[in-house]
């Protein structure tokens, strides 16, 4: 069975992302995958007292994300005749994107045109370029 | 002068405390009659840590030169896996521990070594450095195998533990209780000296220089530039204000990078000067001239500013490094190999050799320290001195930060982790930041050498005593490496 693999943050065009995925999915009968990535780097630098708690606070990001971002998200497939799976991992948005979507075998992936500022946009590079350049598999990106 | 009257009334206050507490620990083996040149004083304490770092160095078969490779890969999060993405990576751990270790005795006391003891002492300070990789490695191993995880998922670790719960798992559970409880007091000591008022009081000299030295419009307010330190160190530390913590973390590894280049600047703008200084450095090593104590005071002078650099068998960097995600405790002594490597081979080297090239370590119109690099920095323009200030005071702020965090931890060990205990010690902490920055170098230097030392009593001790358990751990773990059973993860 082929599966799909959409990306989410916390913005409006996600929701939309979401919403394609999700008929995509239930009109193919693909497995869905809705992935959320917390930004985070292994070469950021911390101070002593955050690498005490990282742990803790890890947990603590990854719960307030499935609250936040995920529920809602999941709260929009309910409309459809399918059960997603979802993920929430820290890391580089566009990296884990491609590294999750390898692992599930997924057939395309799916991203919303991301809600940072254009500013943002230009000095870091926006999460669907980056994943245009990166990706094996077909990319949609949902205006 | 109402101000320099507070400087002076400190001063004399701390000046007979810091004398004290130096003299015992200092305790010196005294060779030769006192009025010639031959006369040595060798202090049982670097004897005490150089010995040590030699002794891991054989007894970890030469990890310092043969495990480097190996910690590259680790800190490249070669052997990382997946889901341990948003814990602390190996280059965290490493990279806020050193935070904690360049300061400014990589600046000001490379500086001061080189003045005393001439160019021949950066030969044994590198020597110096590169053993003391094998002490670091055993400390941070020990670190991460005997740390505690608490109920809300922290950690807590380093010397205080591994000296009770390894000692006692060794049969010897009071001696273990009675060295960490040491390691803690000197701990809090060590913090307030060498890891605040040493900073501050160099930052402090170094921002008076460059606006006019004494006689300039700060000269004579030391009390005040101290105050405004405290009140930075007290807003991160008490008030919990991240930002600045944040700022600072991000800005100090690309200060280093500065300094480097800035050395590298004076260096390489007088460079017809390179093979006169790297001549200076190997004929003073084996046969100073005009050194008191000879070749032996050469060497002192060169391995106690290698030792209070880069605090390998301090055990202060273990408390930093044990934060860090890995099932296997012996990572992490991998990856801590390259703190003393970075921190004494790389930045105290290229300090050393802009003070040798330039000759202001020769220049006895002023006390050596910060504004001997300063001179050597002002040879290639007159504003660099500026830059050089700019990094002392982001070095010394980020060292401060860090050692703060290290006493507290301390404190923590003491009154069983009691927030009113940790508080209490965070204000005298930023007190001491203006009593720090107020006196002159003398006293500070006495003092902070000496409590920084002291740590390294308790705490060589118990390495030596678990030196068994270290090689176990890490030649059970070299073997999984080479046997595959410990993999680089594909990605």
């Amino acid at each position: 069975m082929t599966s799909l693999l959409v990306g989410i943050d916390g913005s409006e065009s996600c929701r939309r992302a979401v919403a394609f995925a999700c008929r995509l999915a239930d009109e193919s009968g693909a497995v869905l995958h809705i992935v959320h990535v917390i930004p985070w780097s292994p070469y950021s630098f911390t101070s002593p007292a955050e690498n005490e708690h990282r742990s803790a606070s890890k947990a603590q990001e990854i719960a307030a994300a499935e609250e936040q971002i995920m529920k809602p998200a999941l709260a929009i497939a309910d409309a459809f005749t399918i059960t997603p799976t979802s993920i929430v991992v820290h890391g580089s948005p566009a990296d884990q994107l491609v590294a999750i979507g390898a692992r599930q075998a997924a057939s395309q992936i799916i991203v919303g045109r991301t809600g940072d500022s254009r500013l943002k946009q230009v000095l870091f590079g926006s999460t669907p370029v980056r994943l245009i350049q990166m990706s094996k598999t077909p990319v949609t990106v949902v205006p | 002068m109402i101000r320099a009257g507070i400087d002076d009334v400190i001063s004399d206050a701390f000046t007979p405390i810091a004398d004290f507490i130096s003299g015992v620990i200092f305790y010196s083996i005294k060779i030769g009659d006192p009025d010639t040149i031959a006369y040595v004083q060798i202090p049982l304490i670097v004897a005490w840590l150089v010995i040590a770092a030699l002794f891991f160095t054989i007894y970890l078969k030469f990890q310092n030169v043969r495990g480097v490779k190996h910690a590259l890969d680790l800190v490249r999060g070669r052997y990382s896996r997946p889901e341990d993405a948003g814990e602390v990576s190996h280059f965290q751990a490493l990279t806020t521990a050193i935070s904690g270790t360049v300061g400014l005795g990589n600046i000001a006391g490379v500086a001061v070594a080189v003045s005393i003891g001439g160019p021949g002492a950066t030969f044994w300070m590198i020597l110096v450095g590169f053993l003391s990789m094998s002490t670091k490695m055993a400390e941070c191993t020990l670190g991460v195998k005997y740390r505690i995880e608490h109920a809300d998922g922290s950690v807590s670790g380093g010397p205080m533990y591994y000296l009770r719960d390894g000692l006692a798992s060794l049969g010897k559970r009071k001696l273990g209780r009675v060295l960490a409880v040491l390691f803690a007091l000197f701990c809090i000591g060590g913090s307030i000296g060498g890891g605040n008022m040493f900073q501050a009081n160099q930052a402090t000299s170094q921002i008076i220089n460059v606006t006019g030295g004494e006689d300039g419009f700060l000269g004579q307010w030391r009390f005040v530039i101290g105050l405004v330190f405290a009140l930075a160190v007290g807003a991160v530390i008490i008030g919990g204000i991240k930002s600045i913590a944040r700022v600072t973390e991000k800005i100090v590894p690309m200060m280093a990078v500065l300094y480097i280049l800035g050395c590298l600047a004076v260096i390489f703008g007088n460079f017809t000067a390179i093979p006169d200084a790297i001549g200076q450095i190997f004929a003073g090593a084996f046969n100073p001239e005009g050194i008191a104590g000879g070749v032996i005071g050469v060497l002192i002078q060169g391995f106690q500013r290698a030792a209070f650099s880069n605090e390998a068998g301090v055990g202060s960097a273990s408390i930093a490094h044990s934060a860090v995600k890995t099932e296997q405790p012996a990572t992490e002594g991998f990856v801590a190999l390259l703190e003393p490597f970075i921190d004494t081979v790389v930045i105290c080297t290229m300090t050393a050799l802009a003070v040798i090239i330039t000759g202001t370590w020769s220049d006895t119109s002023s006390a050596p320290g910060v504004e001997t690099t300063s001179a050597a920095f002002a040879t290639v323009a007159p504003w660099f001195p500026i830059l050089l200030a700019v990094a002392v005071v982001l070095f010394a702020f980020s060292t401060m930060i860090s050692w703060s965090y290290y006493g507290m931890k301390a404190t923590g060990y003491l009154f069983k982790d009691s927030a009113r205990a940790e508080l209490g010690y965070k204000i005298v902490f930023c007190m001491f930041t203006v009593i720090g920055a107020s006196l002159s170098l003398g006293p500070v230097i006495a003092f902070s050498d000496a409590m920084i030392f002291a740590m390294a009593i308790p705490n060589v001790l118990g390495l030596y005593l678990l030196a068994r358990v270290i090689k176990t751990e890490i030649f059970v773990y070299r073997s999984k490496v080479e046997s595959g059973e410990f993999a680089m993860v594909e990605k």
